[in-house]
């Protein structure tokens, strides 16, 4: 059953902005979903709606089959977390986690018991008569979470909760929500810009951009299936290259460009056919670019001579920043640290044709 | 460093000077409060041939109903500091974070009213506190600064910079609106409440023009006015005069020595913070 169904969701703002265009989404009791796109793709405004905190234009919002569209925050059972913890200053951890609950007028003997063991849980127990100004990031984070495990909640909402933190405690509270899914097996809707976040906690990922789905799947499906050019360029990191060239047929039906000549592999024959003298887009991902020298038993493309321009170590593995013969666009190509260049460096590469992407060159949708 | 510390020494100077000239009438006040000299005013030459006397301060507390100018002046302060804050805080809160129809207009034109000076609205704010019956009383005297629109702005601009996910946390975890402003924003504005309280405690504490105009025994008279009518009653009796303008100043100053931290926070807020 689905926990959370929006059906033709509409965001129009008074000076007729649209910020989320007719979105369908369905979302499984107990589903880890992840709402990511750029900035301004309209992801936190399809969580505020959500959450009730902004109106919605059309379309309707069912929870548990019951139309949501107008009804109050307090009143849809849901708890947000939010990016930059929103906690109440003048309260204590123990009062902000139990300020809702008071609200509600809850047995005091209750509250007690839910706060001491979301604190428990949280490892807060012997901060809960600090205030927020006492605490650092990461611990007002996980307060904030607190305050949202304390309602017993049907859907967690978080709104791009670790955009605040730094990189090391990100990774870690990034566990910790991973690990409190796993315990509390809830509905979550997570909100992030960043997709290896995305990629890293959702059990489904929805992309997002200007307003619109563009894929929703697996966070494996979405990195091995893209749908279209955007969702293949802005899942993985360094992102896919891309090169656009004419289709064309030497007994054989090839992709080419300046520098590259690249046979169409078998299983896209048939649907490559109708591109034939027509320009597409490629893609691929610099993690399946191989340096030809080290002899790799994988099907690669035609050699490509390439050269390094800038080396990004970072320590595991370098990012490779190279320009093909004749070409002035940069693109991107992963070594292991056994296999370390050095900038002006020319050698000899291929891509593995199994994960090349084609996309078409006016819709910019996969060729499959 | 030399060029340094002449600097220092100059910049010194310049600002002991300054306070001097502010201070020197306050302190001569001080002087002449307790002097026996009641010509010292217009012969400040001879403050060294007067006598020291506390009479000056016996005088104004037992032959002149200062103890019911004081009265009325606490009275009337209390209650206008508390209506304003409380007021402009609601009327603050509203503007800055609801949205309904109107709100743009309505605090346009509470902010072109700032533009009318204070003075011209004497007459007809006279002639309706008159209508109603309320000249000589309290309520004449409390009623048209019960809340202000100076106060109005600071509070909203206050709002307006506390952050918007605290509201929406607020929204989420029940609260209605009046909850959200009682129980998150106002324990989070002390230092803007504050401020308008000592603006206002000021104010209304100082206020010379409304309680002459509204007030007509000298029963009614707050201490500003009272110690203003000293002057036609006894003519040159300054020392009296000074002992009750010291008396008067002396809670605007412990106010602003005890408060002083929120005023500063309260002038700093009322400027873009994030």
């Amino acid at each position: 059953m689905a926990i959370i169904e929006i059906k033709k969701l509409q965001k129009t703002y008074p000076n007729n902005y649209q910020a989320i265009k007719g979105i369908d989404i369905s979302i499984r009791e107990g589903e880890f979903v992840v709402l990511v796109g750029p900035s301004g793709c309209g992801k936190s405004t399809l969580l505020r709606m959500i959450a009730g905190l902004e109106d919605i234009s059309g379309g309707e919002l069912y929870f548990n089959d019951r139309l949501m569209n107008s009804v109050h925050p307090k009143d849809r059972n849901i708890a947000m977390v939010f990016q930059n913890y929103a906690l109440y200053p003048h309260m204590t951890v123990y009062d902000n986690m139990a300020f809702g609950l008071k609200l509600k007028k809850m047995p005091k003997a209750e509250i007690h018991q839910r706060v001491t063991h979301a604190a428990t849980t949280l490892g807060l127990t012997d901060y809960l008569k600090s205030l927020p100004k006492d605490m650092s990031g990461g611990q007002r984070q996980r307060v904030a979470i607190g305050r949202a495990i304390v309602r017993q909640p049907d859907v967690f909402l978080f709104d791009e909760p670790l955009s605040n933190l730094d990189a090391k405690l990100r990774v870690q509270m990034r566990t910790e929500i991973k690990r409190l899914h796993r315990q509390l097996k809830n509905t979550m809707v997570y909100v992030t810009h960043d997709q290896i976040e995305a990629m890293a906690m959702g059990d489904k990922i929805v992309i997002l951009k200007d307003g619109e789905v563009h894929q929703i799947d697996s966070p494996m499906n979405v990195f091995k299936y893209p749908k279209n050019k955007f969702v293949a360029g802005f899942i993985g990191s360094p992102a896919m290259n891309f090169v656009s060239g004419e289709i064309i047929n030497e007994d054989e039906l090839f992709f080419v460009n300046t520098g590259m000549k690249i046979s169409v592999p078998p299983p896209l024959k048939i649907s490559m056919e109708k591109y034939l003298g027509k320009t597409v887009y490629i893609g691929f991902r610099p993690e399946y670019v191989y340096d030809k020298g080290l002899g790799k038993e994988k099907r690669l493309s035609t050699d490509m001579e390439i050269e390094i321009l800038v080396v990004e170590n970072v320590g595991s593995e370098s990012y490779n920043h190279f320009i093909l013969n004749g070409m002035d666009t940069i693109y991107s190509y992963r070594s292991s640290s056994s296999n370390v260049h050095t900038p002006g460096e020319k050698l000899t590469v291929g891509i593995d044709l199994e994960r090349l992407h084609f996309f078409d060159f006016e819709t910019e949708e996969t060729i499959l | 460093m030399r060029a340094i510390k002449i600097q220092k020494i100059l910049l010194m100077t310049v600002l002991i000077i300054g306070a001097l000239i502010y201070l020197g009438p306050f302190i001569f006040s001080v002087i002449v409060s307790f002097s026996d000299n009641k010509n010292l005013i217009n012969q400040p030459g001879l403050i060294t041939r007067s006598g020291w006397t506390l009479k000056n301060y016996v005088y104004i507390w037992k032959d002149l109903p200062f103890a019911k100018w004081l009265f009325n002046s606490v009275l009337i302060t209390v209650i206008q500091t508390i209506t304003n804050v409380f007021f402009s805080a609601l009327a603050g809160f509203t503007f800055a974070k609801l949205e309904f129809r109107g709100k743009n207009l309505i605090f346009g034109a509470m902010m072109a009213s700032l533009m009318i000076p204070g003075i011209i609205l004497i007459i007809p704010k006279f002639m309706l506190i008159n209508e109603l019956r309320m000249i000589n009383s309290y309520p004449g005297l409390i009623l048209p600064g019960m809340v202000s629109v100076v106060n109005i702005f600071l509070m909203k601009q206050f709002f307006e910079t506390m952050p918007k996910d605290l509201e929406k946390a607020a929204l989420i975890d029940g609260c209605n609106y009046f909850q959200m402003f009682w129980k998150v924003f106002i324990p989070n504005s002390k230092p803007a409440l504050a401020a308008v309280a000592i603006y206002t405690f000021q104010g209304t504490w100082n206020e010379f023009l409304w309680p002459l105009i509204a007030t007509n025994t000298g029963e009614m008279f707050t201490l500003p006015v009272g110690m203003a009518s000293l002057r036609y009653e006894l003519l040159t009796d300054w020392p009296a005069i000074m002992a009750g303008t010291i008396l008067v100043s002396i809670p605007t100053l412990l106010i602003f020595i005890v408060f002083q931290r929120f005023f500063v926070q309260g002038i700093a807020s009322t400027g873009g913070k994030e």
